[in-house]
């Protein structure tokens, strides 16, 4: 099997299908020679009740254009050698994969608050809309406060 | 060739449909009446969003579309 290769120092994308963790991780290892220290977040569709689906959309124009400002942004103010960011469109099931942020820096902490930094503002931030599918039909998931109160935290 | 309107997430099914095509230019009051009253409500919130031809708009009220424009009502967007 080819070796996934990677754009550097940011590889940020939409999968409209599954992704392959350890590959991507691999991949992103071996791109980051420089690093000290990588860290790593993968964000599952949490299996929650009777929640037997869920559907994310995007806006084509800008998705995935924000998804790198952001990536570019954080690779800025971490002084980052290299960031990952993969974020699910599409339907997916309880249990799959829906985001990978992986971050490559000098130092531990720099890569650790870099992935946060990523998290949260993917998660509130990016143009994302998800509805769930339970047994009594489609609901589209509201935003939170928690997640405004999250992204307060990097202002 | 006029002005597509993008309706998405929660507004999609709001909308009944994903996409409507109106006849530019398209200025805000334009946009309120062609997207009908349900949609006009949300989109008169501060949280709902317009992005005309690729971009956020700062201030969605000074909107001016003109054909061939894709003008995209962006509801918040989704917690997790």
């Amino acid at each position: 099997m080819a070796r996934l290769s990677l754009s550097a120092p940011l590889d940020v994308r939409l999968l409209d299908k599954g992704l392959s963790v350890g590959e991507a991780l691999a991949a992103f290892n071996a791109a980051h020679g420089e690093a000290g220290g990588i860290v790593s977040f993968l964000g599952k569709v949490r299996p929650d009740g009777d929640v037997k689906a869920l559907e994310l959309s995007h806006y084509e124009k800008l998705t995935l254009a924000g998804m790198k400002d952001l990536a570019q942004a954080a690779y800025d103010r971490f002084n980052l050698v290299g960031a990952l960011a993969w974020h699910r469109i599409g339907m997916m099931r309880p249990g799959e994969p829906i985001v990978l942020v992986a971050t490559a820096a000098r130092h531990r902490r720099n890569a650790f608050e870099a992935a946060d930094y990523l998290m949260d503002h993917l998660k509130s931030a990016a143009w994302f809309w998800k509805r769930e599918r339970r047994s009594d039909g489609w609901h589209w998931i509201e935003p939170r406060d928690r997640d405004r109160i999250d992204l307060e935290r990097w202002k | 060739m006029g002005v597509r309107i993008l309706f998405l997430g929660p507004l999609r099914d709001l909308a009944g449909e994903q996409e409507r095509e109106v006849p530019g230019p398209l200025d805000w009051a334009g946009l309120l009446e062609a997207v009908g009253p349900a949609i006009a409500e949300q989109l008169n919130e501060e949280r709902v969003n317009v992005a005309c031809d690729g971009k956020v708009m700062a201030d969605k009220t000074v909107l001016a579309a003109r054909d061939g424009d894709e003008v995209a009502l962006l509801p918040p967007v989704s917690g997790g």
